[in-house]
């Protein structure tokens, strides 16, 4: 197959739904359009029935109790639900919250929201790698912290944190630990009965399911709980009214069951593309890899090319669809925060670029992506007098400019 | 599903309209990006959504930049009472007695940071009485004076309409913004955001023929509000989280059709109720709200003696899809709020039965329907006297 136009290399930002997701969900905008919470008539009970079925689905991805799956409308609004409503329910026992500053904004401005309530947040930097040192989160901590919220893979640039241990730490000290998996389902194997995570956010459209639907784990033992921060009918035992979009939980469902049962295989094709798309990147003179590259997802490559300017960068690059910082502030102009944090300069944050590889990638496809890249850094630097001052030894960082 | 039930239970959810479902198929299936990506992918979505926003707007009488897309109209509820109320720092704010549990519960969690929550009373038609409203708005029982209140503009169980336009007015002359759950009412009745004169409007897609998954707040622009969902700063930053596009569209494109052809609609459907209602009197029926303006395609009704609950499931067998209260409380055994707040005897609220119709719907189901009714009421009241 020849390569499509453009080409899509921005599954981190959302993937396109699979076919046969698609195919579970019409039936339910169909002849089984009912209300799940209709206990009188079998539309509802179909729809409630179609709705189980997916939260098995969901919860064997991440070996959880189904009754410990409450739908959500998003990640976003699972973030928000577990951290303000965890926070807002264990308040009384202290109120110093602890996250990182690589969080996705859905993380950080929960937080933020928090501060403004009356709390007191901790914003851990990254290593230069992108990941948490365990050392300071452990002097984090202190007697009035109730939570920590810590991504398993961040969206950028696909690092995994050392979940398990950050778990621990919070377990020892009594710390409500949540984790935004939005990135990471399909991706890393998840197992929540080893795990000590108690809330656990998940997507369904960053993992080939329908945009609009996400799930917020809760943990069961040792119990959990939240202030709901959506009212009404009820529904999800209380923790979230609304009716639920049953064809869209449905294709959150078979979404899961694939990548439960395909993720092994595709996943060591992805690393194929993904370490094809390296070696051939890394032969443009000047880039540079962003976070580390032994515990990341195969799916990400996220790269700075130095000395070319970061909008006529994006702007040659037309062809190939990816994303520069994420895809949620991508229409602001400032450098990613998330490549600040781990120490990168303006020049090279905003010289980044992040390919995300998926299910439907090809050898040509990241063949095409290569050649692209080679040629069109090659005429930016040709007209660029940085990289001539570079070619002559010059070191740019040691320029003093002067104003006009 | 394997049964073909006839779906009388339109104000529950309905069925996605075919025509719908079609604009929304290639945001199910091809690549659709995510709707913030800059790249072809992205700005597809993002016009595919603006598109929606204009589409909703004008079904509504509201301006595109009034609307902000949630993912439901409980969340739209919640986002208006919670968010206007905290944003402002109002005390004291109102909701009448028959409102959906999405805002009476969305109130009810404003407690806890120490606002008052009035109850605007009914009347036995299920209208909110102006009185009442007055009296509240006007009390001088203590400093607070009541910064919001919320009125739905058609009632989902009984369909009584309220004077909208009138209330508004009155809030407005106290200075207190004005919020209407009109979920129940758009598609059913002429829906006009500028005539109603209100400040914010809550809608959903799945009561309209459209996808479930989507909602809007539509908002006057002055209006403050403290958003829900923080994150990514999707609508103005009012309401964070990817766009569930095709959703989006579906409920655009339903809209549009509600745009074209409302008044077709109503009128069918009117002379179904209307047919339907003049049998279930020959049986013996209580209706409620029949003194009240009501959406044309409800009718609420119970019988003297016979359990509502019973009476469902009975008709359920038959293949009638009816609801015993809203959807959203039919797992409690609680006579209905709205039934209550209207002043109507505890035993005969706990029979009572909604019919909400549609334009798929048939004379000839509503025949069948009166024939099977007779039918299990005559069984059900000679169970009952054995039973004494």
């Amino acid at each position: 197959m020849t390569a499509r136009m453009p080409i899509y290399l921005d599954y981190s930002a959302t993937t396109p739904v699979d076919k046969r997701v698609a195919a579970k969900m019409i039936p339910f905008l169909t002849e089984d359009f009912g209300n799940a919470a209709s206990r009188s008539h079998p539309y509802g009970w179909t729809a409630e029935k179609a709705v189980e079925n997916a939260r098995d689905e969901v919860a064997k991805l991440v070996h959880a109790d189904p009754r410990e799956i409450v739908w959500t409308s998003g990640a976003t609004e699972s973030n928000n639900l577990a951290i303000k409503g965890a926070a807002h329910f264990y308040q009384d026992k202290g109120k110093h919250i602890i996250t990182m500053q690589t969080e996705h904004k859905a993380v950080i401005d929960a937080f933020r929201e928090l501060e403004r309530q009356g709390f007191e947040a901790t914003y851990l930097a990254p290593e230069a790698d992108g990941l948490l040192s365990l050392d300071k989160f452990r002097a984090a901590i202190r007697p009035d912290t109730v939570l920590a919220s810590v991504m398993l893979v961040n969206n950028e640039i696909g690092v995994i944190q050392d979940i398990e241990t950050i778990g621990n730490i919070c377990r020892e000290n009594g710390v409500i630990f949540h984790v935004d998996a939005a990135q990471a389902t399909g991706k890393v194997h998840i197992d929540l009965e080893k795990l000590p995570v108690d809330l656990m956010s998940f997507s369904a459209h960053k993992t080939y399911g329908p945009k609009g639907v996400g799930a917020l784990y809760v943990r069961r033992k040792p119990r959990v709980r939240l202030e709901a921060q959506m009212h009404g009918g009820g529904h999800e035992r209380g923790l979230r009214s609304g009716t639920l979009a049953t064809h869209q939980i449905v294709g959150m469902g078979e979404a899961f069951r694939i990548a439960r049962e395909e993720m092994d295989l595709e996943n060591a094709r992805i690393r194929r593309l993904r370490d094809r798309l390296l070696a051939g990147l890394q032969e443009i003179d000047e880039t540079y890899v962003n976070g580390d590259l032994k515990n990341r997802v195969p799916h990400n490559l996220n790269i700075s090319f130095n000395y070319v300017e970061g909008e006529s960068l994006i702007m040659a690059v037309k062809d190939i669809a990816v994303s520069s910082g994420s895809a949620c502030t991508s229409a602001s102009l400032e450098p990613s925060y998330v490549l600040r944090a781990i120490g990168r300069s303006d020049e090279l944050a905003h010289s980044s670029i992040r390919f995300s590889i998926g299910r439907f990638t090809t050898e040509e496809d990241v063949d095409y992506t290569i050649e692209l890249m080679k040629s069109k850094i090659g005429k930016l630097r040709e007209l660029s007098p940085l990289w001539e001052m570079h070619l002559d030894g010059v070191d740019i960082s040691k320029v003093e400019w002067a104003a006009h | 599903m394997d049964t073909q039930a006839i779906y009388f239970d339109n104000n529950g959810t309905t069925a996605l309209d075919q025509r719908v479902l079609e604009t929304m198929l290639p945001y199910l299936s091809a690549q659709s990006g995510n709707a913030t990506s800059r790249h072809i992918f992205g700005r597809s979505s993002r016009q595919a959504i603006e598109r929606a926003r204009e589409q909703v707007a004008d079904a509504t009488g509201a301006h595109p930049s009034q609307v902000i897309f949630t993912g439901s109209g409980t969340e739209a509820d919640n986002l208006a009472i919670c968010g206007i109320t905290a944003k402002n720092g109002f005390e004291k704010i109102a909701v009448s007695a028959i409102e959906h549990p999405a805002i009476t519960r969305a109130a009810q969690s404003m407690k806890a940071h120490g606002v008052v929550i009035e109850s605007i009373a009914a009347d036995t038609q299920g209208k909110i009485t102006i009185d009442a409203l007055q009296d509240l708005l006007s009390s001088g029982n203590d400093d607070k004076s009541i910064g919001l209140i919320s009125v739905m503009l058609a009632n989902n169980e009984t369909g009584a309409i309220q004077d909208l336009a009138s209330i508004a007015e009155i809030a407005r002359k106290q200075h207190a913004f004005v919020h209407t759950d009109a979920v129940q009412a758009l598609g059913k009745m002429k829906v006009d955001f500028a005539e109603l004169n209100v400040h914010a409007m809550s809608l959903s897609s799945h009561k309209i023929s459209g996808p479930q998954g989507a909602g809007a707040l539509i908002l006057d622009k002055r209006v403050d509000i403290q958003p829900l969902l923080l994150g990514g700063g999707q609508e103005r930053g009012l309401r964070s989280g990817s766009e569930n596009v095709a959703a989006i569209v579906g409920f655009g494109a339903a809209c549009e059709l509600i745009s074209r052809e409302l008044i077709q609609r109503i009128g069918s459907v009117r002379q179904l109720r209307d047919q339907l209602e003049k049998g279930l009197v020959k049986l013996g029926a209580v209706i409620f709200g029949h003194g009240a303006d009501r959406l044309a395609n409800t009718s609420f009704f119970a019988f003297e003696g016979i359990e509502g609950e019973t009476l469902v499931m009975a008709l359920d067998r038959k293949g009638f899809a009816v609801a015993s209260g809203s959807a959203c409380s039919s797992d409690s055994t609680e006579p209905s709020h709205v039934l209550m707040a209207m002043g109507v005897d505890e035993d005969l609220a706990r029979g009572a039965i909604r019919v909400s119709l549609s334009n798929v719907n048939t004379a000839a189901q509503i025949e069948a329907f009166l024939l099977v009714l007779e039918g299990e009421l005559s069984r059900l009241r000679r169970l009952t006297a054995i039973a004494v």
